[in-house]
């Protein structure tokens, strides 16, 4: 049995105030791309979800957005009762054609191509992925340029995919089409709307 | 905290939370492809359409309750446009209002891009009546839809070599389009084409926001905004043979004002915040008078 006080408990203290505090993080994030933000994550989610990653989706997932977990989440009972109870969205089986994203386990994700990238005529009918990784300083540097970086700037976060520098570049080729990511970790989040060109660095 | 009470029954900003989400994600849409005009459900606001209810959508959307507003109608901050969109989000979110445009966080605006620089963390949000650059050339939305997908934007230029064919220079003034970090023609607003390259890298973000069109389209902060041209007729500001009147301000958007009926006249700032406190640093224009001892 799920104990019913952990599902309804934790979610946002002031739904309002809270939700745009962490969505004006999140449109802050999305329009410097790269850049870390702090966000004030008001949630306690069951511990298989970070703050952050749950935070925005409280802020951002409803009834007219489906969203997917990945087999790392999805194994949590406990987290699918606590996101169906306070987001009221449907959890759908396969990643195709869902609005929303939150990927527990990014190194073994789905390729991004697998996810909805929107059509030529509606770029923003694409998914939205919120990626819970183990840190977004220490990995391997990326160097992205584009609308909102002025110049250039370095993101080196840990526990991407393998080949993701490959991916983000289909991603980018494919714009307008295309998804957006939301990196996440404890309170922190950075951005990658699919507009961030990828840099290749020499040496 | 609690001020957004005074006009109770109403959610903070007025909009009810569900709106706000489905507004917040299209403007998510709209920065990571700047330019493009995410197609949102646009409610109805206790304004007519025209009045300004995309830009006021957008601001609702996004107004916490630390933030300053600073609204403006064709720059100027005590027109009705201006004074009652102001007091809308004084009353239902009780923020801040301010009339300055260094000390605002979100600045809405309708026609105007401010003279003094935006700053980093500012949000501009516009006024759109017309989101698509394209509709007078084309009245079919599935076509315009279709003409942006594929990048066909030979019908602006067109349009613009026809100005020249007629008139000898491109005499589109206002609502002159630009194109977005190289692919999306928008339209930026019906702003005098004298405050496109204000869009140009501007560090503020842009928010644009049509109502009654139900789109919602954006410009990041250090984004490449290119006004249309030719090679041999390039992209020209609007220039001004007088300085201000009031404030003696030169390089700036001036309005001009009729004072009689035998053709007396004078051309005035139209950023008014812009103009009052060049006055009060003692700039004086020609007209500015002095006071009487």
């Amino acid at each position: 049995m799920l104990n019913e006080a952990t599902t309804l408990e934790g979610g946002f203290s002031n739904p309002v105030l809270n939700a745009q505090s962490v969505f004006r993080a999140v449109m802050d994030a999305m329009a410097k791309p790269a850049t870390i933000v702090e966000v004030d994550a008001v949630v306690a989610p069951p511990s298989r979800l970070g703050r952050a990653a749950a935070a925005v989706a409280c802020a951002l997932i409803d009834v007219d957005t489906p969203f997917w977990l990945d087999a790392t989440l999805a194994e949590s009972t406990a987290l699918r009762a606590w996101l169906a109870f306070h987001t009221g969205a449907r959890e759908m089986a396969t990643c195709a054609d869902v609005a929303f994203a939150l990927i527990g386990a990014p190194a073994t994700m789905p390729p991004l191509e697998r996810f909805a990238q929107g059509t030529q005529e509606y770029p923003d009918r694409s998914a939205t992925l919120i990626l819970q990784l183990p840190g977004l300083e220490g990995g391997t540097p990326l160097t992205f340029e584009g609308p909102g970086i002025r110049d250039r700037v370095v993101l080196a976060p840990r526990g991407l995919p393998q080949d993701f520098a490959a991916q983000w570049k289909a991603n980018r080729k494919r714009f307008p089409r295309g998804v957006d990511l939301v990196l996440t970790t404890g309170d922190a989040i950075a951005c990658l709307p699919r507009s961030a060109r990828l840099v290749e660095m020499e040496g | 905290m609690n001020a957004h009470t005074q006009v109770s029954n109403y959610n903070f900003a007025y909009l009810d939370e569900q709106t706000k989400r489905m507004i917040r994600r299209a403007i998510l849409k709209a920065i990571a492809v700047p330019g493009y005009q995410v197609p949102f459900a646009s409610r109805e606001m206790p304004m007519p359409y025209g009045w300004g209810t995309g830009g006021v959508q957008v601001t609702a959307s996004i107004l916490g309750p630390d933030d300053v507003l600073k609204v403006i109608d064709q720059g100027a901050d005590d027109t009705t446009n201006a004074v009652s969109i102001r007091k809308f989000f004084q009353k239902v979110a009780g923020v801040e209002t301010t009339t300055s445009t260094e000390d605002a966080t979100i600045i809405q605006t309708r026609h105007r891009i401010p003279e003094a620089p935006l700053q980093e963390d500012q949000i501009l949000v516009y006024q759109v009546p017309i989101p698509e650059p394209l509709r007078f050339l084309e009245p079919r939305e599935t076509e315009t839809r279709k003409m942006h997908a594929l990048e066909e934007y030979g019908l602006m230029h067109v349009k613009l070599y026809e100005d020249i064919a007629k008139n000898g220079h491109i005499a589109t003034t206002y609502a002159y389009p630009v194109k977005v970090e190289g692919r999306y023609v928008m339209d930026p607003s019906p702003t005098p084409k004298f405050d496109n390259p204000k869009m140009h890298m501007s560090p503020a973000l842009q928010l644009f926001g049509a109502g009654r069109e139900k789109r919602i389209y954006a410009v990041p902060p250090h984004t490449e905004v290119i006004s249309l041209d030719f090679e041999d007729h390039p992209f020209e500001v609007q220039r001004f043979d007088k300085p201000c009147a009031l404030c003696g301000a030169e390089q700036v958007y001036l309005d001009e004002v009729v004072l009689d009926d035998r053709g007396g006249r004078m051309f005035v700032c139209s950023d008014t915040h812009h103009c009052e406190s060049r006055q009060a640093a003692g700039h004086r224009g020609e007209m500015s008078g002095e006071v009487l001892s």
